[in-house]
């Protein structure tokens, strides 16, 4: 099987390297799947998770909170802001960021403190959505 | 006895010199840790940086960002990193002879010169240099923040953008390991020379980075860009001098510790010398002096009797 060699750096911390099978992201535009030999790609990345498909057909999934995705035929590279495994993402604090996000909608106070509350709850809602998908794929 | 008492007073003062030097050097050892951590976990990042970077160079783009293309050099950009303080062997006046060499050069051909200077010795040494101080940032502290560098970052930008530099250098300590730091002279923009510039030092074998083969050539293409091209590229060339420069920062950090270390440590080894040698000194005056009394009141009994 062709696999595609897959770089998660952040700032902090190099995430995950290895030979993948499919990459999913969350692009800009729209969800991206990525497989070997896909066309040389320049997207920048939504807050969102990016899930890795290893050779084995084991799932990795890490929760960015933006950063940019290059595709080349036979490497993928996702610079992330900040990258985090699903597995580390803490449930409570989310929920509270959101909770605290859609609090400040609702007051609607200053416009800049809006669009952080806004980018705030886009974060919140994208780490929820890779627990629960994290926790879907625990299940099966 | 008074040259004996000369003697005293200054092994004390070694002594106080070495307390002194053996401080500083533990203080470098426990700070070096915590600072080869910092570059360490940023390193990977500002590495596949350049890697996506010297791919955009290869790309045929429909829009063309000026920091993508070269343009003929009439002035040139040093970004300095030095350390904000002294004592750390010659890791800053390394890094100066090297940039004042270059600089040299440039100025021959009749280029012009502008320097940014991060840290406080090299703003004081440039200033006593013939060129221009555009900017300059000090006192990074021991956890440099990407904050404090958005300033001189925005002043090389905009240069840049104007035109009014048309290459620009950043110059730090690259951290071997403990015992070796190498002065580096990287060029920042444009992309294309700053690639040329990897692509050379791979092919010596000093950035045993990772291998840059992995793309297959083609003789023309380009991205797909989402949402376009000007957004992503813009993005991107402003995470690329962010965390490049930044990472600068850090690498020169643990420069400056180790350096210090180990110039700190030859000061207490050679003040141990210094005492030992005193010391030697300082006995045999004694001896000397008493063996002198002994033979005054010697001859001054003979002389009696």
């Amino acid at each position: 099987m062709t696999t595609i060699h897959c770089d998660i750096v952040s700032a902090e911390a190099e995430i995950f390297h290895g030979e993948a099978t499919l990459v999913i992201a969350s692009g800009e535009a729209g969800e991206l799947g990525i497989a070997p030999r896909h066309a040389p790609l320049l997207t920048r990345l939504k807050p969102g998770q990016v899930e890795v498909v290893g050779e084995d057909g084991s799932r990795h999934s890490y929760y960015v909170s933006g950063g940019i995705l290059e595709v080349q035929p036979n490497v993928v590279t996702v610079l992330a802001d900040t990258a985090l495994r699903a597995e580390e993402i803490d449930e409570a604090a989310a929920r509270r960021a959101k909770d605290e996000a859609e609090r400040i909608l609702a007051n609607r106070g200053e416009a800049k403190s809006v669009a952080e509350a806004q980018q705030q709850l886009a974060q919140a809602l994208a780490q929820l959505s890779a627990l629960e998908r994290l926790r879907k794929t625990l299940k099966h | 006895m008074a040259g004996a008492r000369e003697i005293r007073s200054k092994i004390k003062s070694v002594a106080n010199t070495r307390k002194v030097t053996r401080a500083l050097e533990m203080v470098s050892a426990s700070k070096i840790r915590r600072a080869q951590d910092l570059m360490r976990a940023s390193r990977p990042y500002a590495l596949h940086m350049r890697e996506v970077i010297a791919h955009i160079a290869q790309a045929n783009t429909d829009y063309r960002h000026p920091a993508l293309q070269e343009r003929e050099v009439r002035r040139v950009c040093y970004m300095i990193v030095s350390t904000d303080r002294g004592l750390c062997g010659g890791l800053n006046a390394n890094l100066f002879r090297k940039i004042l060499a270059d600089i040299h050069t440039w100025q021959q051909k009749g280029v012009g010169v502008e320097v940014i200077a991060i840290g406080q010795k090299a703003a004081q040494f440039f200033r006593r240099v013939k060129v221009d101080m555009v900017a300059s940032v000090t006192h990074l502290g021991d956890r440099p923040r990407l904050e404090k560098l958005i300033g001189v970052i925005k002043v090389v930008d905009d240069a840049f953008m104007q035109g009014r530099v048309d290459r620009v250098y950043l110059c730090y300590n690259d951290f071997v390991n403990t015992m070796s730091q190498r002065p580096c002279l990287d060029i920042l923009i444009p992309v294309p020379a700053a690639a040329r510039q990897i692509g050379e030092t791979k092919a010596n074998g000093i950035h045993p980075g990772r291998d840059a083969t992995r793309i297959e050539r083609q003789s023309s293409w380009d991205y797909l860009y989402e949402p376009d091209a000007e957004t992503v590229i813009r993005h991107l060339l402003e995470r690329y001098v962010e965390s490049l420069v930044y990472q600068a920062t850090l690498e020169n950090l643990a420069s400056e510790h180790a350096a210090r270390m180990v110039a700190m440590k030859a000061a207490s080894d050679n003040a141990t010398k210094a005492i030992d040698t005193l010391t030697l000194i300082y006995n045999k005056a004694r001896q000397a002096a008493i063996t002198q009394e002994i033979s005054e009141i010697v001859g001054g009994a003979a002389a009696v009797g």
